[in-house]
Protein backbone atom coordinates (compact mmCIF):
# COMPACT_ATOMS: atom_id res chain seq x y z
CA UNK A 1 0.00 0.00 0.00
CA UNK A 2 0.87 3.20 -0.90
CA UNK A 3 1.31 5.80 1.48
CA UNK A 4 0.33 9.45 -0.10
CA UNK A 5 1.77 12.33 1.86
CA UNK A 6 4.49 10.58 4.18
CA UNK A 7 6.11 13.38 5.63
CA UNK A 8 2.93 15.47 6.29
CA UNK A 9 1.68 12.21 8.05
CA UNK A 10 5.40 12.26 10.11
CA UNK A 11 4.70 15.90 11.28
CA UNK A 12 1.02 14.93 12.04
CA UNK A 13 1.86 12.24 14.53
CA UNK A 14 4.63 14.40 16.09
CA UNK A 15 2.07 17.00 16.77
CA UNK A 16 -0.13 14.22 18.21
CA UNK A 17 2.55 13.27 20.50
CA UNK A 18 3.13 16.50 21.52
CA UNK A 19 -0.14 17.38 21.99
CA UNK A 20 -0.15 14.32 23.95
CA UNK A 21 2.77 15.52 26.12
CA UNK A 22 0.84 19.03 27.02
CA UNK A 23 -1.86 17.05 27.35
CA UNK A 24 0.29 15.29 30.24
CA UNK A 25 1.25 17.81 32.47
CA UNK A 26 -1.29 19.75 32.07
CA UNK A 27 -3.08 17.34 33.77
CA UNK A 28 -0.91 16.32 36.74
CA UNK A 29 -2.63 18.90 38.80
CA UNK A 30 -6.52 17.03 38.42
CA UNK A 31 -4.79 13.47 40.46
CA UNK A 32 -1.89 14.91 42.12
CA UNK A 33 -2.56 18.66 43.21
CA UNK A 34 -4.29 17.76 46.63
CA UNK A 35 -1.88 15.11 47.54
CA UNK A 36 0.92 17.67 47.16
CA UNK A 37 -0.74 20.92 48.75
CA UNK A 38 -1.38 18.77 52.32
CA UNK A 39 2.38 16.92 51.93
CA UNK A 40 1.03 13.68 51.77
CA UNK A 41 3.12 12.97 48.67
CA UNK A 42 6.00 15.01 47.94
CA UNK A 43 6.31 16.87 45.20
CA UNK A 44 8.68 14.66 42.55
CA UNK A 45 7.18 11.42 44.31
CA UNK A 46 3.31 12.62 43.50
CA UNK A 47 4.38 13.21 40.00
CA UNK A 48 6.44 9.90 39.44
CA UNK A 49 3.61 8.02 40.65
CA UNK A 50 0.75 9.70 38.87
CA UNK A 51 3.51 9.53 35.47
CA UNK A 52 4.10 5.47 36.39
CA UNK A 53 -0.06 5.03 36.65
CA UNK A 54 -0.62 7.21 33.29
CA UNK A 55 1.69 4.93 31.65
CA UNK A 56 -0.16 2.20 32.86
CA UNK A 57 -3.19 3.32 32.26
CA UNK A 58 -2.55 3.91 28.79
CA UNK A 59 -1.92 0.26 28.30
CA UNK A 60 -5.45 -0.92 30.27
CA UNK A 61 -7.97 -0.48 27.55
CA UNK A 62 -8.51 1.06 24.27
CA UNK A 63 -12.46 1.13 24.17
CA UNK A 64 -12.20 4.73 23.97
CA UNK A 65 -9.63 5.21 20.67
CA UNK A 66 -10.75 6.81 18.38
CA UNK A 67 -13.89 8.45 19.67
CA UNK A 68 -12.83 12.27 20.17
CA UNK A 69 -14.13 13.55 17.16
CA UNK A 70 -16.70 11.10 16.40
CA UNK A 71 -20.16 13.34 16.49
CA UNK A 72 -18.49 16.48 16.91
CA UNK A 73 -17.20 17.15 13.46
CA UNK A 74 -18.70 15.53 9.82
CA UNK A 75 -15.51 12.71 9.75
CA UNK A 76 -15.81 12.82 5.49
CA UNK A 77 -14.03 16.35 5.99
CA UNK A 78 -11.55 15.57 8.08
CA UNK A 79 -8.19 15.39 6.63
CA UNK A 80 -4.46 15.51 7.09
CA UNK A 81 -4.03 19.60 7.01
CA UNK A 82 -7.09 19.78 9.06
CA UNK A 83 -6.09 17.37 12.02
CA UNK A 84 -2.72 18.98 11.85
CA UNK A 85 -4.07 22.35 12.32
CA UNK A 86 -6.58 21.58 14.67
CA UNK A 87 -3.51 19.79 16.84
CA UNK A 88 -2.05 22.87 17.00
CA UNK A 89 -5.00 24.96 17.93
CA UNK A 90 -5.18 22.66 21.09
CA UNK A 91 -1.02 22.78 21.79
CA UNK A 92 -1.37 26.32 21.86
CA UNK A 93 -3.97 26.84 24.05
CA UNK A 94 -2.74 24.05 26.45
CA UNK A 95 0.31 26.27 26.89
CA UNK A 96 -1.41 29.11 27.04
CA UNK A 97 -3.55 28.17 29.65
CA UNK A 98 -0.26 26.33 32.13
CA UNK A 99 1.54 29.51 31.69
CA UNK A 100 -1.05 31.45 33.34
CA UNK A 101 -1.88 28.46 35.59
CA UNK A 102 -5.53 27.62 34.64
CA UNK A 103 -6.61 24.58 34.64
CA UNK A 104 -8.81 24.03 31.37
CA UNK A 105 -9.90 21.22 30.05
CA UNK A 106 -7.28 19.41 27.63
CA UNK A 107 -9.88 17.72 25.96
CA UNK A 108 -11.73 20.77 24.87
CA UNK A 109 -9.00 22.52 23.34
CA UNK A 110 -8.48 19.80 21.32
CA UNK A 111 -12.00 19.48 20.29
CA UNK A 112 -12.01 23.05 19.80
CA UNK A 113 -8.86 23.14 17.54
CA UNK A 114 -10.27 20.53 14.97
CA UNK A 115 -13.47 22.70 15.24
CA UNK A 116 -11.64 25.45 13.98
CA UNK A 117 -10.18 23.75 11.80
CA UNK A 118 -13.10 21.97 10.14
CA UNK A 119 -15.01 25.28 10.21
CA UNK A 120 -12.52 26.91 8.22
CA UNK A 121 -12.02 23.61 5.74
CA UNK A 122 -15.64 23.35 5.23
CA UNK A 123 -17.54 25.76 6.55
CA UNK A 124 -20.19 25.44 9.38
CA UNK A 125 -21.79 22.54 7.71
CA UNK A 126 -18.70 20.50 8.80
CA UNK A 127 -19.55 20.78 12.40
CA UNK A 128 -22.67 18.56 14.07
CA UNK A 129 -23.67 21.19 16.35
CA UNK A 130 -26.02 19.43 18.83
CA UNK A 131 -23.13 16.37 19.39
CA UNK A 132 -20.58 19.64 19.93
CA UNK A 133 -23.42 21.14 22.90
CA UNK A 134 -24.62 17.51 23.61
CA UNK A 135 -21.33 16.42 24.10
CA UNK A 136 -19.08 19.45 25.10
CA UNK A 137 -20.09 22.50 26.37
CA UNK A 138 -23.12 21.23 28.51
CA UNK A 139 -21.00 18.68 30.50
CA UNK A 140 -18.49 21.42 31.37
CA UNK A 141 -21.13 23.25 33.20
CA UNK A 142 -22.72 20.20 34.47
CA UNK A 143 -19.56 18.56 35.29
CA UNK A 144 -18.47 20.79 38.19
CA UNK A 145 -21.92 21.64 39.44
CA UNK A 146 -22.26 17.22 40.21
CA UNK A 147 -18.79 17.30 41.32
CA UNK A 148 -19.20 20.30 44.03
CA UNK A 149 -22.30 18.64 45.43
CA UNK A 150 -20.78 15.01 45.78
CA UNK A 151 -17.42 16.61 47.12
CA UNK A 152 -19.63 18.62 49.42
CA UNK A 153 -21.72 15.90 50.72
CA UNK A 154 -17.94 13.58 51.02
CA UNK A 155 -16.46 16.26 53.12
CA UNK A 156 -19.38 17.35 55.51
CA UNK A 157 -19.63 13.23 56.24
CA UNK A 158 -15.74 12.48 56.63
CA UNK A 159 -15.66 15.89 58.89
CA UNK A 160 -18.28 14.87 61.53
CA UNK A 161 -17.66 11.26 61.47
CA UNK A 162 -13.55 12.14 62.78
CA UNK A 163 -14.37 15.38 64.10
CA UNK A 164 -13.49 13.72 67.67
CA UNK A 165 -10.08 12.61 66.49
CA UNK A 166 -7.42 14.33 67.56
CA UNK A 167 -5.57 16.30 64.37
CA UNK A 168 -2.32 14.80 63.61
CA UNK A 169 -4.20 11.28 63.60
CA UNK A 170 -6.18 11.93 60.93
CA UNK A 171 -3.81 13.91 58.61
CA UNK A 172 -1.67 10.42 58.85
CA UNK A 173 -4.33 8.32 58.48
CA UNK A 174 -6.04 10.49 55.59
CA UNK A 175 -2.83 11.03 53.92
CA UNK A 176 -3.12 6.93 52.72
CA UNK A 177 -6.55 7.66 51.82
CA UNK A 178 -5.37 10.31 49.69
CA UNK A 179 -2.87 8.28 48.09
CA UNK A 180 -4.98 5.44 47.30
CA UNK A 181 -7.63 7.86 45.56
CA UNK A 182 -5.27 10.05 43.79
CA UNK A 183 -3.47 6.94 41.96
CA UNK A 184 -7.19 5.98 40.55
CA UNK A 185 -7.50 9.38 39.30
CA UNK A 186 -4.02 8.68 37.53
CA UNK A 187 -5.24 5.89 36.23
CA UNK A 188 -8.59 7.02 34.92
CA UNK A 189 -6.64 9.76 33.47
CA UNK A 190 -3.93 7.83 31.44
CA UNK A 191 -6.82 5.35 30.15
CA UNK A 192 -9.03 8.20 28.85
CA UNK A 193 -6.42 10.94 27.37
CA UNK A 194 -3.97 8.86 26.02
CA UNK A 195 -6.03 7.41 24.01
CA UNK A 196 -7.61 10.56 22.32
CA UNK A 197 -4.26 11.23 20.97
CA UNK A 198 -3.79 7.34 19.91
CA UNK A 199 -6.74 8.04 17.87
CA UNK A 200 -6.23 11.03 16.02
CA UNK A 201 -2.91 9.20 15.54
CA UNK A 202 -4.88 6.34 13.88
CA UNK A 203 -6.89 8.76 11.61
CA UNK A 204 -3.98 10.23 10.42
CA UNK A 205 -2.81 6.78 9.44
CA UNK A 206 -5.94 5.63 7.95
CA UNK A 207 -6.16 8.86 5.93
CA UNK A 208 -2.79 8.55 4.52
CA UNK A 209 -3.29 4.88 3.81
CA UNK A 210 -0.06 3.70 6.11
CA UNK A 211 -2.46 1.12 7.84
CA UNK A 212 -5.38 -0.61 6.01
CA UNK A 213 -9.20 0.21 6.54
CA UNK A 214 -10.28 -1.02 9.73
CA UNK A 215 -6.98 -1.80 11.45
CA UNK A 216 -7.14 -1.19 15.27
CA UNK A 217 -4.35 1.03 16.91
CA UNK A 218 -0.92 -0.36 16.14
CA UNK A 219 1.14 -1.13 19.16
CA UNK A 220 4.04 1.35 18.23
CA UNK A 221 1.20 4.22 18.50
CA UNK A 222 0.05 3.22 21.90
CA UNK A 223 3.53 2.78 23.61
CA UNK A 224 4.58 6.17 22.02
CA UNK A 225 1.33 7.49 23.16
CA UNK A 226 1.89 6.26 26.85
CA UNK A 227 5.60 7.13 26.66
CA UNK A 228 4.71 10.83 25.66
CA UNK A 229 1.89 11.29 28.30
CA UNK A 230 3.78 9.39 31.00
CA UNK A 231 7.14 11.97 30.23
CA UNK A 232 4.53 14.86 30.13
CA UNK A 233 2.75 14.01 33.69
CA UNK A 234 6.49 13.93 35.21
CA UNK A 235 7.68 17.12 33.98
CA UNK A 236 4.84 18.41 35.68
CA UNK A 237 2.25 21.43 35.13
CA UNK A 238 3.31 22.98 38.48
CA UNK A 239 1.85 26.46 37.88
CA UNK A 240 -1.50 24.47 37.51
CA UNK A 241 -0.65 21.95 40.66
CA UNK A 242 -0.02 25.42 42.31
CA UNK A 243 -3.42 26.86 41.15
CA UNK A 244 -5.41 23.81 41.76
CA UNK A 245 -3.82 22.71 45.04
CA UNK A 246 -3.03 26.12 46.69
CA UNK A 247 -5.16 28.75 45.15
CA UNK A 248 -8.88 27.57 45.00
CA UNK A 249 -9.29 26.14 49.17
CA UNK A 250 -6.38 25.23 51.87
CA UNK A 251 -6.75 21.91 51.87
CA UNK A 252 -6.43 19.31 54.75
CA UNK A 253 -5.67 16.23 53.94
CA UNK A 254 -9.51 15.27 54.77
CA UNK A 255 -10.72 17.39 52.85
CA UNK A 256 -8.08 16.13 49.69
CA UNK A 257 -9.11 12.47 50.18
CA UNK A 258 -12.91 13.61 49.67
CA UNK A 259 -12.25 15.29 46.86
CA UNK A 260 -9.99 12.79 45.00
CA UNK A 261 -12.67 10.16 45.28
CA UNK A 262 -15.16 12.01 44.30
CA UNK A 263 -13.11 13.03 41.14
CA UNK A 264 -12.75 9.42 40.64
CA UNK A 265 -16.23 8.21 41.20
CA UNK A 266 -17.59 10.88 38.94
CA UNK A 267 -15.19 10.44 36.09
CA UNK A 268 -15.48 6.38 35.92
CA UNK A 269 -19.46 6.78 37.06
CA UNK A 270 -20.42 9.11 34.13
CA UNK A 271 -17.92 7.09 31.54
CA UNK A 272 -19.95 4.11 32.42
CA UNK A 273 -23.64 5.75 31.98
CA UNK A 274 -21.48 7.13 28.28
CA UNK A 275 -21.61 10.99 28.77
CA UNK A 276 -17.64 11.86 29.22
CA UNK A 277 -17.10 14.93 31.38
CA UNK A 278 -13.64 16.17 31.48
CA UNK A 279 -11.12 15.17 34.34
CA UNK A 280 -9.84 18.62 34.74
CA UNK A 281 -13.63 19.95 35.37
CA UNK A 282 -14.79 17.06 37.68
CA UNK A 283 -11.01 17.82 39.46
CA UNK A 284 -11.56 21.29 40.07
CA UNK A 285 -15.55 21.00 40.96
CA UNK A 286 -14.51 18.99 43.66
CA UNK A 287 -11.57 20.79 45.06
CA UNK A 288 -14.39 23.20 45.16
CA UNK A 289 -16.63 21.00 47.07
CA UNK A 290 -14.14 20.22 49.54
CA UNK A 291 -14.15 23.65 50.88
CA UNK A 292 -17.69 24.05 50.88
CA UNK A 293 -18.26 21.05 52.99
CA UNK A 294 -15.78 22.03 55.45
CA UNK A 295 -17.22 24.80 58.22
CA UNK A 296 -14.46 27.43 58.42
CA UNK A 297 -12.52 26.52 55.24
CA UNK A 298 -11.59 29.52 53.16
CA UNK A 299 -12.71 29.00 49.23
CA UNK A 300 -11.41 31.88 46.91
CA UNK A 301 -14.31 32.23 44.48
CA UNK A 302 -12.87 34.92 42.40
CA UNK A 303 -9.85 32.33 41.55
CA UNK A 304 -12.75 29.87 40.47
CA UNK A 305 -14.33 32.43 38.77
CA UNK A 306 -11.59 33.27 36.22
CA UNK A 307 -11.08 29.36 35.68
CA UNK A 308 -14.66 29.21 34.86
CA UNK A 309 -14.07 32.22 32.89
CA UNK A 310 -11.28 30.22 31.19
CA UNK A 311 -13.29 27.22 30.70
CA UNK A 312 -16.11 28.89 28.31
CA UNK A 313 -13.39 30.25 25.71
CA UNK A 314 -11.84 27.03 25.95
CA UNK A 315 -12.80 26.16 22.87
CA UNK A 316 -13.94 29.37 20.69
CA UNK A 317 -10.25 30.12 21.41
CA UNK A 318 -8.54 26.90 20.25
CA UNK A 319 -10.78 27.37 17.52
CA UNK A 320 -10.10 30.38 16.21
CA UNK A 321 -5.95 29.18 16.67
CA UNK A 322 -6.87 26.19 14.31
CA UNK A 323 -8.90 28.14 11.86
CA UNK A 324 -5.76 30.42 11.58
CA UNK A 325 -3.45 27.22 11.32
CA UNK A 326 -6.00 25.83 8.42
CA UNK A 327 -5.96 29.44 6.81
CA UNK A 328 -2.15 29.81 6.81
CA UNK A 329 -1.74 26.42 5.27
CA UNK A 330 -4.35 26.90 2.82
CA UNK A 331 -2.79 30.30 1.65
CA UNK A 332 0.85 29.04 1.40
CA UNK A 333 -0.59 26.23 -0.17
CA UNK A 334 0.68 22.08 -0.44
CA UNK A 335 2.83 20.42 1.71
CA UNK A 336 4.92 23.64 2.45
CA UNK A 337 2.01 25.44 4.09
CA UNK A 338 1.60 22.40 6.74
CA UNK A 339 5.54 22.75 7.27
CA UNK A 340 5.06 26.18 8.16
CA UNK A 341 2.21 26.27 10.70
CA UNK A 342 4.52 22.97 12.29
CA UNK A 343 7.37 25.72 12.29
CA UNK A 344 5.52 28.43 13.85
CA UNK A 345 3.96 25.60 16.94
CA UNK A 346 7.83 25.63 17.37
CA UNK A 347 8.48 28.98 17.62
CA UNK A 348 5.11 29.31 19.75
CA UNK A 349 5.62 26.82 21.80
CA UNK A 350 9.77 27.48 22.53
CA UNK A 351 8.25 31.31 23.38
CA UNK A 352 6.05 30.38 25.70
CA UNK A 353 8.15 27.94 27.41
CA UNK A 354 11.40 30.67 27.57
CA UNK A 355 9.29 33.15 29.15
CA UNK A 356 7.72 31.00 32.08
CA UNK A 357 11.17 30.53 32.76
CA UNK A 358 11.22 34.09 33.87
CA UNK A 359 8.51 33.30 37.00
CA UNK A 360 9.34 29.34 37.19
CA UNK A 361 6.79 27.32 39.16
CA UNK A 362 8.60 24.23 40.07
CA UNK A 363 8.26 21.43 42.58
CA UNK A 364 9.99 23.40 45.39
CA UNK A 365 7.89 26.44 45.86
CA UNK A 366 4.86 25.09 44.20
CA UNK A 367 3.17 24.78 48.08
CA UNK A 368 3.94 28.41 49.00
CA UNK A 369 1.79 30.40 50.07
CA UNK A 370 -0.83 31.59 47.83
CA UNK A 371 -1.47 34.66 49.08
CA UNK A 372 2.00 36.00 49.82
CA UNK A 373 3.37 35.16 46.31
CA UNK A 374 3.36 38.33 44.72
CA UNK A 375 5.40 37.05 41.84
CA UNK A 376 3.22 34.44 40.93
CA UNK A 377 0.23 36.74 40.95
CA UNK A 378 1.53 39.61 38.78
CA UNK A 379 2.07 37.25 36.33
CA UNK A 380 -1.42 36.05 36.28
CA UNK A 381 -2.72 39.68 36.45
CA UNK A 382 -1.18 40.87 33.20
CA UNK A 383 -3.29 38.07 30.89
CA UNK A 384 -5.80 36.46 32.07
CA UNK A 385 -7.84 40.29 33.29
CA UNK A 386 -7.27 43.26 35.31
CA UNK A 387 -6.24 41.08 38.53
CA UNK A 388 -5.80 42.89 42.05
CA UNK A 389 -3.60 40.76 44.64
CA UNK A 390 -6.10 42.48 46.93
CA UNK A 391 -9.08 40.47 45.20
CA UNK A 392 -6.91 37.28 46.41
CA UNK A 393 -8.52 37.94 50.47
CA UNK A 394 -11.38 36.60 51.38
CA UNK A 395 -12.44 39.40 53.90
CA UNK A 396 -14.84 41.36 52.67
CA UNK A 397 -14.33 44.94 54.73
CA UNK A 398 -11.63 46.26 52.02
CA UNK A 399 -14.30 48.05 49.73
CA UNK A 400 -11.59 49.83 47.65
CA UNK A 401 -10.68 47.14 45.30
CA UNK A 402 -14.07 47.37 43.99
CA UNK A 403 -12.41 50.58 41.42
CA UNK A 404 -10.35 47.20 39.92
CA UNK A 405 -13.83 45.30 39.13
CA UNK A 406 -13.12 44.86 35.53
CA UNK A 407 -11.84 41.41 36.19
CA UNK A 408 -13.17 38.57 34.02
CA UNK A 409 -16.51 36.44 35.50
CA UNK A 410 -18.32 38.97 37.49
CA UNK A 411 -18.29 36.35 40.31
CA UNK A 412 -16.66 38.89 42.59
CA UNK A 413 -19.91 39.26 44.40
CA UNK A 414 -19.51 35.38 45.35
CA UNK A 415 -16.75 35.96 47.35
CA UNK A 416 -17.21 35.06 50.88
CA UNK A 417 -16.17 33.17 54.27
CA UNK A 418 -17.80 29.96 53.66
CA UNK A 419 -18.80 29.35 57.26
CA UNK A 420 -20.97 26.49 56.56
CA UNK B 1 -32.95 21.89 25.92
CA UNK B 2 -33.52 18.21 26.70
CA UNK B 3 -32.58 17.25 23.70
CA UNK B 4 -29.06 17.98 24.52
CA UNK B 5 -29.47 16.91 28.09
CA UNK B 6 -29.46 13.30 29.14
CA UNK B 7 -30.96 14.03 32.24
CA UNK B 8 -31.18 10.03 33.10
CA UNK B 9 -28.09 9.71 32.65
CA UNK B 10 -27.03 13.06 35.07
CA UNK B 11 -29.41 11.44 37.66
CA UNK B 12 -28.03 8.14 37.26
CA UNK B 13 -24.12 10.24 37.92
CA UNK B 14 -25.61 11.89 40.78
CA UNK B 15 -26.80 8.88 42.73
CA UNK B 16 -23.98 6.64 41.83
CA UNK B 17 -21.67 9.38 42.49
CA UNK B 18 -23.01 9.89 45.66
CA UNK B 19 -22.52 6.48 47.06
CA UNK B 20 -19.48 5.93 46.37
CA UNK B 21 -17.96 9.56 45.88
CA UNK B 22 -19.41 10.79 49.35
CA UNK B 23 -19.86 7.17 50.80
CA UNK B 24 -16.11 5.88 50.12
CA UNK B 25 -14.62 8.84 52.09
CA UNK B 26 -17.56 8.43 54.99
CA UNK B 27 -16.60 4.83 55.17
CA UNK B 28 -12.85 5.73 55.53
CA UNK B 29 -13.51 8.31 57.99
CA UNK B 30 -15.52 5.57 60.17
CA UNK B 31 -12.50 3.19 59.44
CA UNK B 32 -10.28 6.10 61.41
CA UNK B 33 -12.47 6.56 64.01
CA UNK B 34 -13.31 3.40 65.05
CA UNK B 35 -9.09 2.50 65.31
CA UNK B 36 -8.55 6.32 66.67
CA UNK B 37 -11.70 7.90 68.19
CA UNK B 38 -12.79 8.48 71.72
CA UNK B 39 -12.94 5.00 74.06
CA UNK B 40 -10.94 3.17 71.08
CA UNK B 41 -7.84 2.44 73.26
CA UNK B 42 -6.98 0.30 76.74
CA UNK B 43 -5.28 1.83 79.25
CA UNK B 44 -1.70 1.03 77.50
CA UNK B 45 -2.46 2.54 73.86
CA UNK B 46 -3.79 -0.83 72.13
CA UNK B 47 -6.94 -0.72 70.17
CA UNK B 48 -9.77 -2.60 71.36
CA UNK B 49 -10.12 -5.77 69.31
CA UNK B 50 -13.96 -4.93 68.26
CA UNK B 51 -12.95 -1.18 67.27
CA UNK B 52 -9.91 -3.23 65.10
CA UNK B 53 -12.66 -5.48 63.13
CA UNK B 54 -14.60 -2.65 62.82
CA UNK B 55 -12.06 -0.85 61.20
CA UNK B 56 -10.40 -3.36 58.96
CA UNK B 57 -14.51 -4.46 57.62
CA UNK B 58 -14.53 -0.83 56.40
CA UNK B 59 -10.71 -0.47 54.95
CA UNK B 60 -11.71 -4.12 53.16
CA UNK B 61 -14.77 -2.99 51.90
CA UNK B 62 -12.96 0.31 50.40
CA UNK B 63 -10.10 -2.09 48.76
CA UNK B 64 -12.08 -4.37 46.94
CA UNK B 65 -14.57 -0.87 45.35
CA UNK B 66 -11.29 0.35 44.81
CA UNK B 67 -9.86 -3.03 42.94
CA UNK B 68 -13.81 -3.42 41.50
CA UNK B 69 -12.54 0.20 39.72
CA UNK B 70 -9.45 -0.75 38.58
CA UNK B 71 -10.84 -3.80 36.74
CA UNK B 72 -13.76 -1.92 35.22
CA UNK B 73 -10.98 0.46 33.51
CA UNK B 74 -8.91 -2.62 32.42
CA UNK B 75 -12.22 -4.02 31.26
CA UNK B 76 -12.91 -0.94 29.06
CA UNK B 77 -16.37 0.24 30.44
CA UNK B 78 -15.66 3.93 30.52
Amino acid sequence: MEITEPILLVLVVATALAFDFTNGFHDTGNAMATSIATRALKPKQAVLLSASLNLVGAFLSLAVAATIATGIVNSGVVTLQVVLAGLVGGIVWNLATWFFGIPSSSSHALVGGIVGAVIAAAGTSGVLWSGLIGKVLLPALIAPIVAIGVASVGTWLVVRITREVKDNTNDRMFRWGQIGSASLVSLAHGTNDAQKSMGIILLALLASGAVPEGSSVPFWVILSCALAMAAGTYIGGWRVIRTLGKGLVELSSRQGMAAETSSAAIILVSSHFGYSLSTTHVATGSILGSGVGMKGAKVRWSVAGRMFGAWVITVPSAAAVGALCFFIEQVIGGNAGSYVVFALLVVISTMIFVRSRRTKVDSKNVNDDWESSADNESVIAQSVAAHDPRLLRIKRKKKKRNKKKKSVAGKKHKKKNVTG
Amino acid sequence: MSKFIEWDAIGNIIVVGLVFGAGLPALFALGVRALAGPGAKHANGAALLTRRVAAVTCFTVIVLAVTGAIIYIAAGGH
